[in-house]
C-alpha cells in the first residue's frame, strides 16, 4: 500500500500546475466568454511542450512503450504508472481551467479508440501524425440526434463499396469535432453500423481524417459550461474512406459482442480520467473559497467539538472528505488499470462519485462566496457550469449507477436496464 | 507511488477476518443484541486468532507480526461485518495494548503488555468520552492533577466499555497544563468507580458503563507518554474501519434479499430506484475504506495525519448512517421486523458520531 505520488508523478503535476496557472488562468475567462473562438497561442504552446515533452522521452528512451514493450524493468515500473500519472495531471489542469483542458491539441478519445483497437499500422499512421507538424486534434462520434446513453441505437450506417466504405448519417456532441475536421489535420472517429436489424455485433467505428468529402460540420454548440471547447454537430454525406480504415474486423459476430465490448472497454480507461477533470475543477473552487476564508482569518478547525464546529466549518470538511474519497476512488481505478486487471466496477465508481461531488461542491462554493460567487468577476460560477458535464459524458450519472449495480448484482443488460 | 491495494499478508488476514466474521461473529449477533451479552466463546475463539498478539513484540510475550495501523483496519473492519458489539468486545483489548505499545516506556511495556498474550482473553477498557451532550475531546472536564508523584484523577465518564471486567482502563484527562493524558488505571484503585451499566441504542451487548473518577490516585508512572491526541487519533482510524464493516454488512444483505424479493413481477433489484441506491451505498463503502486506509498509512509512515483522519471519520459516521438507513429502506417493512439484521445494523451504525474511545487500531 502506498499514498504517496511517486517522483515522477509529482514532477508531472507541478509542471501542469505551471502550465495551468500560468497559461491557463489568465485566459480562463476570455475562452468562456468568447465561446467558439480559438485560443491559438495556448494551443501552440501546449503543441510544441508536448512535442519537446515527446522527444526528450525517446531520447531518453522513455515514452514508446509500445515498441518497446517489457524490455526492461524500468519500462515495465514506469507503463505501471501511466493512467494514474494521467489522472493526476489532468487534475491540474482542470485546475486550472476544464474547456481549455479539452482543447488541448492531443489524440483525445478519437486516440484512445485507436490505441486500443487499432492495428499497429493503424496507430503508427494515425497516431504518429501527432509527433510532427502542426497541432492537430482527435475526436470520437458516438451520439446521434435521437440517442445519447443507449448507445447501441446507432443509425449511422457504414457501407462497403469496393475499397472503400461509405458512411451517411448524423453525429452530434462531437468533442473537438470542428478542430479535429477543419482547424487541423485531425480525424474522428466514427461509430456506424453496417447492419441496423443486427444490434451491436454491426456497430464498428471507422477513422475519418479531415479533408474527407461529404464530411460538414454543421453546427458548434453554445452551452452552459466548458465553452472552450467545441462541441461539433457533423453530417456524413456518401462519405468515403478506405477499406483499411475500420477499427477491429469488419465481421458481423452474431453470438459474441466481442468488438462492441472492446470499445466500451475503453470506458474503463477514460472514466477515471474524465472524474478527474471533475476533481480538478471543484477542487479550484474550493482552494479559492478556502484562501478566501484564511485571508479574512477564518481558520478550519478540523478536530472541533461538533456542537462547535460552524455551518462553515461542517461545510469545508464535508466538501474535503467527500473530494478525497472521489480522488482515492479515482486512483484506484487507475491502479487496477496500471496493473491490468479488470476495473469496469470501480472506474464506473470514479466517475459516480465524481459527477455527484463536483456538481454539489461547486454549487456549494458558489452559495458560500454569496454575491462573490455569483460574479463574473470571479471564476467561482464558471466552474460550477464547467463541473456539470463531469456528470453527464461518458456515461452519465444513472448509466454509471446502472454498470455498478449490475456488476454488485450479478445481473446482465437484458435483468437490469 | 500510488499504489492501493492489501499486501498478500494483509489480504490473507482479511480473508482469516471476514470468514470468521461471518461463520462465528453473526451467527451469534442477535442473541447477543437480545440478550445483552457477548458470549465468551466467540470472544475465546476470537482470541484464538492471535490478532490482538500479533502486534506485541516477542519481547513481551507477543507474536511480534503486524503492528501497522493499516492491518488494524483490515481487522477492524473485518469483525464489524460480523457484529459491532462482538467486534469492539474482543478488540477491546487494543484500547490498552496500543497506547502502551505506541506511546509507552518500557516498563510499562512490560508490566501491561504480558497480560495480553496469555492462554486466555483479557478485557481492555478506555474512558474518553463524558455524559455531556456538547462532549469532545478539546472540551473535557475530567482533570488529572499533579500531586507530588501522583496524578489524582477526577471526572465523570461513560461509554466505558468492559469496565468492571478490565484488569486495565485508560484513562484520559487534561493535566494541569491543558494537555490531554492518557493514564494506566488498574481494577480496584481507589476512587475508580463504576456505576451502572448503561441502556443505548446500539451496541447493547457490549457492557458499557459510567465511570465516576474521585480523587483517583495514580503514581506518575502510569501516565502514557505526554499528549494523548496522536492516541486518539489511531482510534478514531478504528471507528472508522468499524463503520465501514457494520455498512458492508448492511448492504451485502440487502444485495441478497433484493435479489430474492419480487415486486411487481420482477425482483425488487430490477427496479432502478433499489438498483441505484445500492449503486451509491457500494460507493461509499469503498470510499470510506479507502479514506481509512489512508489515514492508516500515514499514521504508520509517520507523516502528518490529523486533517486525514478528520475527513476519514466523519465520512465514515456520514456513510455509516445513511447506508444502514438504505439498508432497512430496501427491506421496506421486512427492514423494521428484528427478524432481519438491518435495523441492528442501523442501531450500531448511529453511534459512530458519538463513540470516542471505543475501537483502536
Ligand atoms: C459537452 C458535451 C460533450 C460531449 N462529447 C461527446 C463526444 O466527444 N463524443 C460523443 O459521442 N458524445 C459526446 N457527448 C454526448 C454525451 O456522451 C451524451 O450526452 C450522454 O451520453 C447522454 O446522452 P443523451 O444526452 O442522449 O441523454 P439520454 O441518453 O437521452 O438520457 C437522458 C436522461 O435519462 C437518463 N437515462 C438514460 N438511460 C437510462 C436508463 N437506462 N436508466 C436510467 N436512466 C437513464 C440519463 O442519465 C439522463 O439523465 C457530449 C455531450 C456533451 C454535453
Amino acid at each position: 500500500m502506498n499514498f504517496k505520488l511517486s517522483e515522477a508523478a509529482t514532477q508531472r503535476r507541478d509542471i501542469m500546475r505551471m502550465a495551468a496557472e500560468g497559461l491557463m488562468r489568465p485566459i480562463a475567462r476570455q475562452y468562456d466568454e468568447e465561446e467558439h473562438t480559438d485560443a491559438w497561442d495556448f494551443f501552440n504552446a501546449m503543441w510544441e511542450a508536448s512535442k519537446s515533452n515527446r522527444d526528450a522521452a525517446s531520447m531518453t528512451g522513455e515514452g514508446n512503450a509500445d515498441k518497446k514493450e517489457k524490455s526492461s524493468g524500468e519500462t515495465k515500473r514506469k507503463r505501471r504508472e501511466n493512467t494514474l500519472m494521467s489522472a493526476v495531471q489532468i487534475e491540474e489542469l482542470a485546475w486550472g481551467d476544464a474547456g481549455l483542458y479539452l482543447s488541448i491539441p492531443n489524440p483525445g478519445l478519437g486516440g484512445a479508440a485507436v490505441s486500443a483497437a487499432g492495428t499497429p499500422e493503424q496507430k503508427a499512421r494515425f497516431l504518429g501524425s501527432f509527433h510532427d507538424g502542426k497541432p492537430k486534434w482527435a475526436a470520437m462520434a458516438i451520439t446521434e440526434p435521437h440517442f445519447g446513453s443507449d448507445s447501441k441505437q446507432v443509425a449511422t450506417t457504414a457501407r462497403r463499396d469496393g475499397d472503400e466504405w461509405v458512411l451517411n448519417g448524423t453525429k452530434i456532441f462531437c468533442t473537438s469535432g470542428h478542430r479535429a475536421l477543419e482547424k487541423s489535420e485531425g480525424f474522428v472517429v466514427v461509430w456506424a453500423t453496417l447492419d441496423k436489424n443486427k444490434g451491436r455485433a454491426a456497430i464498428k467505428s471507422f477513422i475519418v481524417p479531415a479533408g474527407t468529402p461529404g464530411v460538414i460540420v454543421t453546427k458548434c454548440e453554445d452551452k452552459l459550461g466548458i465553452r472552450a471547447s467545441d462541441t461539433a454537430q457533423i453530417t456524413f454525406e456518401d462519405a468515403r474512406v478506405p477499406a483499411d480504415h475500420i477499427l477491429g474486423s469488419p465481421e458481423i459476430v452474431e453470438k459474441g459482442t466481442e468488438g462492441f465490448r472492446g470499445v466500451m472497454a475503453t470506458f474503463d480507461a477514460t472514466r477515471p480520467i474524465v472524474a478527474a477533470s471533475g476533481i480538478g475543477v471543484a477542487r479550484a473552487a474550493l482552494d479559492f473559497v478556502k484562501q478566501a476564508l484564511a485571508d479574512e482569518g477564518v481558520e478550519i478547525r478540523y478536530e472541533a467539538p461538533q456542537c462547535e464546529m460552524t455551518v462553515l466549518e461542517h461545510e469545508i470538511i464535508w466538501m474535503e472528505s467527500q473530494l478525497q474519497a472521489s480522488r482515492l476512488l479515482t486512483w484506484r481505478a487507475c491502479n487496477m488499470m496500471d496493473r491490468g486487471d479488470r476495473n469496469s466496477r470501480e472506474a464506473a465508481m470514479s466517475k459516480a462519485k465524481a459527477g455527484k461531488v463536483c456538481t454539489l461542491v461547486t454549487q456549494k462554493c458558489v452559495a458560500i462566496m454569496g454575491p462573490l460567487g455569483f460574479s463574473r468577476k470571479l471564476l467561482l460560477e464558471k466552474w460550477m457550469r464547467d463541473a456539470k458535464i463531469t456528470d453527464i459524458y461518458e456515461g452519465t450519472q444513472q448509466i454509471n449507477q446502472m454498470i455498478i449495480a449490475r456488476d454488485i448484482l450479478g445481473y446482465s443488460s437484458s435483468e437490469l436496464n | 507511488m500510488i499504489d492501493i491495494q492489501l499486501d498478500e499478508e494483509q489480504q490473507q488476514i482479511a480473508e482469516t477476518v471476514t470468514s470468521f466474521a461471518k461463520q462465528q461473529i453473526r451467527v451469534a449477533a442477535r442473541e447477543a443484541d437480545e440478550n445483552n451479552t457477548v458470549p465468551a466463546s466467540v470472544i475465546d475463539q476470537a482470541w484464538g486468532l492471535g490478532l490482538i498478539q500479533n502486534a506485541i513484540p516477542e519481547a513481551y510475550g507477543g507474536y511480534g507480526a503486524d503492528a501497522s495501523a493499516v492491518t488494524g483496519t483490515v481487522i477492524a473492519e473485518g469483525l464489524a461485518e460480523g457484529d459491532l458489539a462482538i467486534a469492539m468486545h474482543a478488540l477491546s483489548p487494543k484500547l490498552v495494548v496500543d497506547p502502551v505499545l505506541h506511546l509507552g516506556n518500557d516498563e510499562q511495556k512490560q508490566r501491561i503488555l504480558p497480560t495480553y498474550t496469555g492462554e486466555k482473553f483479557a478485557a481492555g477498557s478506555a474512558a474518553v468520552s463524558e455524559p455531556r451532550w456538547n462532549f469532545s475531546v478539546s472540551t473535557m472536564t475530567t482533570t488529572a492533577k499533579s500531586d507530588g508523584g501522583d496524578y489524582v484523577l477526577n471526572g465523570n465518564k461513560c461509554l466505558v466499555a468492559l469496565a468492571k471486567d478490565a484488569p486495565f482502563t485508560i484513562v484520559y484527562a487534561k493535566d494541569d497544563n491543558g494537555v490531554v493524558g492518557a493514564f494506566i488505571v488498574e481494577q480496584g484503585t481507589a476512587g475508580y468507580n463504576v456505576g451502572e451499566r448503561e441502556a443505548n441504542l446500539g451496541l447493547r451487548a457490549l457492557a458499557t458503563y459510567e465511570v465516576a473518577l474521585e480523587d483517583c490516585k495514580v503514581p506518575a508512572a502510569n501516565r502514557i507518554g505526554t499528549d494523548a491526541q496522536p492516541m486518539l487519533r489511531r482510534a478514531r482510524v478504528a471507528q472508522a474501519a468499524m463503520a465501514v464493516g457494520v455498512a458492508k454488512a448492511s448492504l451485502d444483505y440487502a444485495i441478497v434479499y433484493a435479489k430474492d424479493r419480487e415486486v411487481f413481477g420482477v425482483k425488487v433489484a430490477q427496479k432502478q430506484a433499489i438498483a441505484f441506491m445500492l449503486a451509491d451505498m457500494a460507493i461509499d463503502v469503498d470510499a470510506a475504506r479507502l479514506l481509512a486506509w489512508e489515514a492508516a498509512w500515514l499514521i504508520d509512515e509517520g507523516e502528518e495525519h490529523m486533517r486525514e483522519v478528520a475527513l476519514a471519520d466523519q465520512f465514515a459516521a456520514d456513510a455509516v448512517m445513511t447506508i444502514t438507513d438504505n439498508g432497512i429502506q430496501v427491506l421496506g417493512g421486512h427492514g423494521f421486523i428484528r427478524d432481519h439484521p438491518s435495523e441492528l445494523w442501523a442501531r450500531n451504525g448511529r453511534g459512530f458520531v458519538t463513540f470516542e474511545g471505543l475501537a483502536s487500531v
